[in-house]
């Protein structure tokens, strides 16, 4: 009892720091940093994130002494209005400060990544004065992103859910005047209004949630709305659950708002690692988490949630094996690895979803790093290829072949990212091949990698709950593998199919080294909840209450080696197994060569097509929602504003009523005849008076006393005769 | 002894005559003179009314008045002589700057 006591406090106090470091660590960049060097502005703001994960592991240090006893830290007041209490109060709990040390332990290390990338990037594009622009973001979204998993209210999540979403369009306009190959174009704005537009969709099911919230619950607070939960009325909890899952939607990209996140691509590597894959896109996983007691309460929500994850999941896993751009591969597989953790939170098995969020988070992040160590490769390649020749200029017939060949070059616009034109990188690249293997097996599920574990957990709960659900998941996983599996034959095995490919060059060590952390996390990730210990099941039992529910289970499915189903365990991994041969056999086998047509697209045709070109989902959705609505605003602009209320109600009715008023009505006999009539009979009147009166004012003095005489006279007359 | 109503037209008779001089004469000194009529009328009937009364205070008033008209005449004199000396006559209707 005494020692409870006395550690409560902890560390708490230090939560306002979470966002205070970052933030000071923008503010010195925004003041400072036109005096710096790239290596000073980079170490700043990576100081600036480390910080806040040394404050994040204090805080889950605090919260392990307190048994996983929640605290909070009142930094403000904010809102007072009536019944409304909101301040700013950071909630520091085992949920909280999971998603904390994911957010800065990350983003530290793609920090320090971005240094290194983004030193050449902005050399590639003749721009370095945007180094600092770039730290600058990627501090506010660490702040933005504490604010988001901090917040002691549905509000102050809402705060931080838009401060990231700021930040990642921000980031994917990076290089707002240009497309990804750096060609003047508003391609990359295009795909940052994408993204916010598709995410303002998202946001205002979350609103519509929250105004619900308030209605039914009369607070905002968590602890407050789900202590209330079973006194308002179901409906309103599934309504709120559901309106809530359009936000999840919308920022985890999931059906059917999942269109922005591939376009997101266009930002630079590490934002497409850190807030595309790692963090921001798992807000909405964190935000059901968090919810757990009100969708705990509504089963039909629940498994509308799961179906969104699985058909996600399902659908941009077999997007992923139809397209060429190596970030676009992973861009699908993140949606599909975030329709898995939507599903498993969705049907209640949070520890599931948190478990694969966080070891997702590691591989993920290595794979999006990986690619971009492999396309500055590539960019250093084909900078090698198209300028090397002047060296050895005029030195014979090699000189000459490559001059020949420098020539082409300039007709041709190279796309470092695309993988037709790699190959063969496993020789130019061994570091970064080795780190992407990781990457590559912990993701398809290989044991005993990071995926391997989360995943099986994932499916092993709903092989529980949701049988349809698993299949789902289990073809999804199958798929995971095989593009997986597509991409590392096409990368980084084979003969290079272009110039480019042949002369990359290893990345620095600056580049690297955060790599091989997150190759040991992904590696290692797994032992954070293995069967049987579950010490992240333990953790976090203390924030998200766990239901047990009363299925009927499959014999099959009882067999348990310590919380491990063999079957379970070895259908997926035999299905992932199966998947790499296949992939192996079509793409590892024969090497694609340059200029060949993809195996694939041979044997599969039209089908393959379609999956190249996602399955159309955007022409439909410009066909059946952009189009109609461009014509509506259209319509609305030009017809109804223009045409009917300007010309005709403005400009005829009120103005021409107005100006008919005025000419006929009042100007003529209003004015004329009434005001004016007056004003001047005015004016005659007392020209007349005093023409009359000044006769009186002759100048003789005699005629004033005669007047002062009649007076006297009449006064006395009338005293006398009264 | 004489009857007091003698007195009193006496003295009605002297206003009107001052009366019409302010009115009818254009010279100044004229009109002054006429004044002082009006004054010394004014003096005989107050005069007149206190013998009746039995009454002193009709007598002294009238010794004021007598004096206050010997500074008045003073005042008027001296504007009197200051007008003709700008003008060179004392003609009242000359006097009409003023006129409006």
């Amino acid at each position: 009892m005494f020692l409870s006591e006395a550690t409560t406090s902890g560390f708490s106090y230090l939560a306002p720091w979470l966002v205070f470091f970052p933030v000071i660590g923008l503010l010195i960049n925004i003041i400072l940093g036109n005096r710096f060097s790239e290596r000073v502005i980079g170490t700043i703001a990576s100081l600036a994130s480390g910080a806040a994960f040394v404050v994040s592991v204090l805080l889950a240090y605090t919260v392990s002494i307190n048994h996983g006893e929640v605290s909070f830290h009142e930094l403000a007041k904010w809102i007072h209005i009536g019944s409304l209490k909101l301040d700013w109060t950071f909630r520091i709990d085992s949920l909280s400060t999971t998603m904390m040390l994911v957010v800065s332990g990350v983003g530290t290390l793609i920090h320090i990544y971005a240094i290194g990338y983004m030193h050449e990037d902005v050399r590639f594009k003749n721009d370095p004065g945007r180094f600092r622009r770039f730290f600058v973001f990627l501090n506010l979204f660490i702040a933005a992103m504490m604010i988001l998993v901090s917040g002691d209210s549905y509000l102050m999540l809402f705060v931080g859910w838009e401060g990231v979403g700021l930040c990642s369009f921000l980031l994917i306009g990076f290089w707002y005047e240009m497309d990804t190959l750096a060609r003047p174009s508003w391609a990359n704005s295009n795909a940052a209004k994408k993204a916010f537009i598709t995410n303002r969709v998202g946001d205002f099911g979350f609103l519509i949630a929250g105004f619900i919230m308030f209605w039914q619950f009369g607070s905002f607070q968590f602890d407050e709305v789900f202590g209330k939960v079973h006194e308002v009325p179901e409906s309103a909890v599934i309504a709120i659950t559901l309106f809530m899952l359009v936000g999840v939607a919308g920022k985890s990209a999931q059906i059917p708002l999942y269109v922005w996140l591939p376009d997101a691509m266009a930002g630079p590597t590490p934002v497409s690692a850190l807030i595309h894959a790692a963090t921001m896109v798992t807000a909405g996983v964190y935000l059901v988490t968090r919810s757990a007691p009100l969708y705990s309460a509504v089963h039909n929500a629940q498994e509308i949630v799961a179906l969104v994850g699985a058909a996600t999941a399902l659908f941009a896993a077999t997007i992923a094996v139809g397209q060429y751009d190596i970030k676009k591969v992973l861009a699908y597989s993140t949606i599909s690895q975030l329709g898995f953790m939507v599903a498993a939170v969705g049907m209640g098995a949070y520890v599931a979803g948190m478990f694969h969020l966080i070891t997702h988070a590691f591989f993920k992040a290595l794979l999006f790093l990986s690619a971009g160590s492999v396309i500055l490769g590539m960019e250093r390649g084909h900078h090698h290829a198209a300028h090397g020749h002047h060296d050895d200029h005029g030195k014979g017939k090699k000189g000459k072949k490559k001059e020949e060949h420098h020539e082409e070059e300039h007709h041709e616009v190279f796309d470092p990212g695309d993988m037709r034109n790699m190959g063969g990188l496993r020789k130019t690249m061994p570091v970064t091949f080795w780190l992407y293997m990781i990457g590559t097996l912990a993701l398809a599920g290989i044991f005993p990698f990071a995926g391997f574990w989360s995943k099986d957990e994932i499916l092993l709960d709903t092989a529980k709950l949701y049988p349809v659900v698993y299949w789902l998941l289990a073809i999804a996983a199958f798929f995971t593998a095989f593009y997986m599996g597509r991409q590392v034959w096409m990368v980084f095995f084979g003969e290079h199919r272009h110039e480019a490919a042949a002369h990359a060059e290893e990345s620095p060590r600056v580049i690297t080294i955060p790599l091989m952390v997150l190759a040991g996390l992904s590696v290692l990730g797994g032992a954070l909840n293995l069967p049987g210990v579950h010490t992240l099941g333990h953790w976090l039992e203390h924030t998200v209450e766990l239901v047990e529910h009363e299925v009927h289970i499959a014999e099959w499915l009882e067999v348990s080696w310590g919380g491990l189903n063999p079957y379970v365990a070895l259908i997926s991994t035999v299905a992932a197994l199966l998947a790499i041969l296949v992939s192996w056999f079509i793409y590892g086998r024969n090497p694609l060569k340059a200029g060949q047509i993809d195996p694939l697209k041979r044997s599969l045709g039209g089908l393959f097509t379609l999956l190249e070109d996602k399955w159309r989902v955007d022409e439909i959705y410009q066909a059946i929602i952009i189009t109609p609505f461009a014509r509506l605003s259209e319509l609305l602009a030009d017809v109804i504003d223009w045409k009917f209320w300007h010309d005709f109600v403005h400009e005829r009715i009120i103005a021409g009523t107005y100006n008919w008023l005025s000419n006929i009505a009042l100007d003529r006999y209003a004015d004329q005849k009434g005001i004016d009539a007056f004003a001047n009979w005015l004016g005659t009147a007392s020209q007349w008076l005093s023409a009359n009166l000044r006769k009186v004012q002759n100048g003789f003095v005699r005629s004033y006393s005669l007047s002062v005489l009649l007076g006297v006279v009449l006064i006395v007359g009338y005293l006398i005769l009264k | 002894m004489v009857p007091v109503d003698y007195y009193i037209i006496l003295s009605a008779i002297l206003f009107t005559i001052g009366v019409l001089g302010v009115l009818i004469r254009r010279n100044a000194l004229i009109i002054f003179m006429s004044i002082e009529l009006m004054l010394n009328s004014a003096n005989l009937a107050i005069v007149a009314f206190s013998s009746v009364i039995k009454s002193f205070s009709g007598q002294i008033f009238v010794f004021f008045v007598i004096a206050v008209a010997a500074a008045e005449v003073a005042v008027g004199l001296a504007l009197i002589v200051e007008i003709f000396k700008s003008k060179h006559s004392i003609d009242v209707d000359q006097m009409s700057s003023l006129k409006g």
